[in-house]
This record gives structure tokens, C-alpha cells and sequence, in this order.
């Protein structure tokens, strides 16, 4: 299937990427940080030790999702490797898919190597597995797999500059949607009101946010599990439509 | 009658380079048919829409009006692909695969597995000279091998018709002629080829027929001995002599080591200057009947285009 020899070259491409292990390794010295982290607060090491490391995972992991992500669709664009692609007999919204697919791949293996270093670490700590933080690292993939397809929606017709600049912009606005809509309820004004409800609704990135629940033992719902994968695969099918209906009508310089 | 393997019909393409500049023309109601079986050389200074023309037959860019079908179907639509072969200009691959892998990536594409895949590798790193580098990266290429692969990437799927941008480009002449024996060993295969190149020497001695494209516009299309004068327009006298220096009267004189070589215009005034060669002691090594070449109809075309936009 071509779809699937475009997301294995884009899968081999990134994890002979330099920069994947660069971030990687920033990943685990912040993981490493967070062991010594715990080691200083009193009573609540091991809290302390999660609620960092799941941290550090899901930042370095923001980040790789977009450089990797961004700069693999550009290189692209720029080497005019499209060039040769394109020109095979695949649609465009296939090289876009595949490419997405590959870059998925890539993150899973990135995030895996940094989950079990983490794993490994709490459990020399404490001496037991934590199997109660699964869902939050699903969840952590699953917010990298929307990163990646916005990432790739905005190298479709942008700078990588832009591109980093725009995604970046929507992880952050997508983690404050819902303080925005609380300080909104305050003006009293019905258009920032809505407005800011609307943003809420469609741009929430909290849906992935399961830190608190599984650092504190707070039980995880099936529901909120439901709503949370239901929410992500949504938008990363709409993001793709998109990004895939703006490819299709673009000339490659 | 065969379909037409391109037809290109009032093609039309404008580019915006800025969202506030006004639109440029680079494709003027462009008109071209290549026939099966021909080897089509496209040529053009730099900046005149070669590059762009091959694009949108490759759909890489989509044309502003006009009409563009390959093997009688749309240029947009994907299965024509399946017997396209492409090299774009000074191609860059993707430089962490290997030789072989980066053959069998472009085999994927087309649904080439197992033993078929392996043969066509087989066969076109042979082609192209490059069996014994299959596990060298393709960062580790030099200009010429990045062209030669390139050339077998485009002819994996064996296919009908090859669309080259600028092949020889940036190569030296070894390089040049390789590409050329390659040219020459598809078009022995009845490949349809249709090239862009602004080397005119290599164009003529591969292609029955060509286009010449200058700002946008066809400034003539159609089979190269139709489109040159076959008038002998001078003759080229190559002589030794003894002296230093030979008269010939009102001919002007260069010296290749020792030879001399002198140019005239028409056939009385060879046999004058040959008696005068003759009478002097000298004697004659050849004579050159100089033609019109692709390369002075493709200057004559460039400085009637340029007179014609400013009068």
C-alpha cells in the first residue's frame, strides 16, 4: 500500500534524524531531573517525581512533534524531494496521510524509549511499577498525535518559522481554553462569551490532561477516557482533510 | 493513428510571486504535441517556462487556462502516472536511504515487491553505472551519481514515457556523455522522451524533434533538419604551410598549432582560396561545409524575440 511506504520512509527518515536524539536526550536528563526533584521535597517525593516526569515526557514530546514534524514536511518542500513523489502515481492527500502516519511512528518509538526510562526510574525509587499512569502517557501520545497533525496542516502552506509558530500557539491557547473561557464569563459581554465557549468546545487540549488524576489516584472514567480518544481522532481527521484540501491546490515552487 | 503521448493545448500559467504583486505570465498560450517514439528535446534560455511546462505535466503545478493530457487522459490524473518516469532539475533525494534502498522506496511506489523489484534495481543500477556503490548513502554522492540515480529512479517502473528537467545540467562532460548513451540506449527502446536542456549540442545529436520556448511563448516546434536551413552557409579550410604567414587576401587567419584555419563564405571563393593555398605550397588537411546548427537557430530565435519586444 503506498500510504504505508510513505509512513515507513518517514518513519526511517526520522529516527535517523540527529535532532530526534538530541531531544531525546534533553528528555531524559530532564526525567533524570526529576528524580533528584522528588529526592528534595519532603513526604511527597514520588508525587513530585511523576507530576515532573509525566511533565517533561509530554513537553519534550511537544516539542519533538513539532520540529520533527515540521522540519520532515519542509525538507520536503525545500529539497523538492516532493518533487520525485508527487510525481508517482499517488494523490497527494496519500503522501500527506503517509507522511502523518510515519511521523506518528516515530513519536510512539521517542515516547516508548522515554516511558520506560521513566518507568524504570520510579521503580528504582520506589521499588514497584506504576502501572496506574498508563492512560496519562496514552493520552500524552494521543496530544502529539493532534501537535503532529497541526504540524503538518500548517507546513502545507507555511515556514517552518511560522509553522513552529503557529502550532506552538495552538498547544498553548489549547491548554488555556477553559481558564480563558472562566476570566470571559467575567465581562458579562455575550459575543466574548460565545466566542470564547465555541474555543472551549473545539479547542481543548485539557481533554488530554490526565496528570493530576493519575499522580493523585483520582479514578480515570471510562468517559472521560471515551471522550478524550473520540476528541483526538476527530480533530486529527479534520485537521488532515484539511491540510490535505490545501496541499491538493498548491503549486510546488 | 495513435493517440499522442502529450498534448499540450493553449497552455496558460501565471505565478504571483508576492500576494500584492500583480500576476507574471510565464506560459503564453503554449502549444506542443509529441508524438510515441519521440525523443522531444525542450529548449529554452533560463527563465523562459521549460521548468514550469514540465511541472504541470507532472502536476506539480496546475495550469491557469489550457488544456495539458497525457496518454489521452487528464495530466491530473493519477493512473497516467503508472508510465511516467521523472527527473527534476538538479534532483535531491532523500540523503539518510542508501542506493538500494532508495531504489526500492520508489519501486514501493509504484507496487514493484519481491523479485520483479529486485530485477529492476538490478537492471538500472547496471544502467546507470552504479552497481558496486548499492550501499552507499546518498549523502555521500557526488553531483554526476546524484543525476544517475536520479535517471534510475525515473525508469523503475519501466515506463512509456520519460520526462527529464535539465538532465545534463551541472555535469561535466564525462557525465554529460553518460547521460547521452543513456538518452540514446531509451530512445533504442522506442521510449517516448521528452527533455528540457539548454545544451543544444546534446539535443541535436539526440532528438528528432524539438520545441524552443522563449519567454513563455513556442517560438518553433517540429523535427530538427525541417527546422535548420540545409543551405551550406560557409566552409571551414584547415592547411599547413611552411611560413609563418600565409596570405590569403582579405581572409583572416587562426592558428591551431600547426595548422592554420580560415573560414569562407561560399563555394567560389573556396576554390579561390584553395588555388591560393596550393600556389603558396601549402597543403590542405580538410574542408568543413558548415550548416546552420541548433545552437545559431536557438541565438537567431532568443534576438528576434528580444527585437520583437523591443522595437
Amino acid at each position: 500500500m503506498t500510504l504505508l511506504v510513505i509512513a515507513h520512509n518517514t518513519f526511517r527518515e526520522g529516527i535517523r534524524a540527529k535532532v530526534l536524539y538530541n531531544l531525546v536526550f534533553f528528555a531524559v536528563l530532564l526525567i533524570l531531573f526529576s528524580y533528584f526533584l522528588g529526592q528534595l521535597s519532603i513526604g511527597a517525593n514520588v508525587k513530585v517525581m511523576m507530576d515532573v516526569g509525566l511533565f517533561s515526557i509530554s513537553f519534550m514530546g511537544v516539542l519533538i512533534a513539532i520540529f520533527v514534524g515540521i522540519g520532515l514536511v519542509y525538507k520536503e518542500l525545500e529539497k523538492r524531494t516532493i518533487f520525485t513523489i508527487v510525481s508517482k502515481p499517488i494523490h497527494r492527500s496519500q503522501f500527506i496521510v503517509g507522511k502523518y502516519l510515519g511521523l506518528c511512528l516515530t513519536l510512539f518509538v521517542q515516547l516508548l524509549v522515554m516511558w520506560l526510562f521513566f518507568m524504570l526510574l520510579l521503580y528504582v525509587y520506589s521499588g514497584k511499577f506504576h502501572w496506574q499512569l498508563t492512560p496519562a502517557g496514552l493520552f500524552i501520545y494521543l496530544e502529539l498525535m493532534v501537535i503532529t497533525a497541526f504540524a503538518i496542516l500548517f507546513s502545507s502552506f507555511s515556514t517552518p518559522f511560522l509553522s513552529a509558530l503557529f502550532t506552538l500557539s495552538f498547544y498553548l491557547v489549547g491548554h488555556t481554553t477553559t481558564e480563558l473561557f472562566e476570566v470571559g464569563k467575567k465581562t458579562e459581554n455575550v459575543i466574548v462569551i460565545n466566542l470564547l465557549d465555541t474555543l472551549h468546545r473545539f479547542l481543548n487540549l485539557d481533554h488530554f490532561n490526565l496528570m493530576t488524576e493519575v499522580v493523585h489516584g483520582l479514578p480515570v472514567t471510562a468517559s472521560r477516557m471515551a471522550n478524550g480518544i473520540a476528541y483526538g481522532l476527530s480533530a486529527v481527521i479534520l485537521i488532515l482533510i484539511l491540510s490535505c484540501l490545501i496541499f491538493q491546490k498548491r503549486d510546488f515552487k | 493513428m495513435a493517440t499522442p503521448v502529450i498534448v499540450v493545448d493553449k497552455l496558460v500559467k501565471e505565478f504571483r510571486s508576492d500576494f500584492w504583486k500583480p500576476k507574471v505570465r510565464v506560459l503564453d498560450c503554449v502549444d506542443l504535441v509529441v508524438e510515441q517514439g519521440d525523443v522531444f528535446g525542450f529548449v529554452g534560455p533560463n527563465g523562459s517556462g521549460k521548468t514550469t511546462t514540465l511541472k504541470i505535466l507532472m502536476s506539480l503545478n496546475h495550469p491557469t487556462s489550457g488544456e495539458v493530457h497525457i496518454f489521452g487522459k487528464p495530466y491530473d490524473d493519477v493512473s497516467i502516472k503508472a508510465d511516467i518516469g521523472f527527473l527534476p532539475e538538479n534532483p535531491y533525494f532523500y540523503e539518510y536511504l542508501k542506493t538500494e534502498e532508495f531504489l526500492s522506496f520508489y519501486a514501493g511506489l509504484f507496487k514493484l515487491h519481491g523479485k520483479e523489484k529486485q530485477r529492476r534495481i538490478d537492471y538500472l543500477l547496471e544502467l546507470v553505472g552504479m552497481e558496486s556503490f548499492r550501499g552507499l548513502q546518498l549523502r555521500k554522492y557526488s553531483r554526476g551519481m546524484l543525476q544517475r540515480i536520479g535517471i534510475a529512479q525515473a525508469l523503475i517502473n519501466n515506463p512509456k514515457l520519460v520526462i527529464l528537467d535539465e538532465p545534463q545540467s551541472g555535469l561535466d562532460p564525462i557525465g554529460r556523455r553518460e547521460i547521452r548513451d543513456i538518452l540514446l540506449r531509451l530512445k533504442g527502446e522506442g521510449k517516448t522522451v521528452f527533455f528540457s536542456s539548454h545544451i543544444m549540442h546534446d539535443v541535436e545529436l539526440v532528438c528528432e524533434k524539438i520545441g524552443i520556448i522563449i519567454q513563455g511563448r513556442i517560438r518553433e516546434v517540429g523535427r530538427i533538419e525541417e527546422l535548420l536551413d540545409p543551405k551550406i552557409l560557409s566552409y571551414e579550410i584547415v592547411f599547413r604551410h611552411d611560413l609563418q604567414e600565409p596570405r590569403l587576401d582579405n581572409l583572416t587567419l587562426r592558428r591551431i598549432g600547426n595548422d592554420f584555419v580560415v573560414e569562407v563564405k561560399d563555394e567560389p571563393q573556396l576554390h579561390k582560396a584553395v588555388r591560393s593555398i596550393f600556389e603558396q605550397g601549402g597543403r590542405v588537411s580538410s574542408i568543413l561545409p558548415h550548416r546552420e546548427t541548433l545552437e545559431e537557430l536557438f541565438v537567431q530565435q532568443v534576438a528576434e524575440s528580444k527585437q520583437e519586444a523591443n522595437p
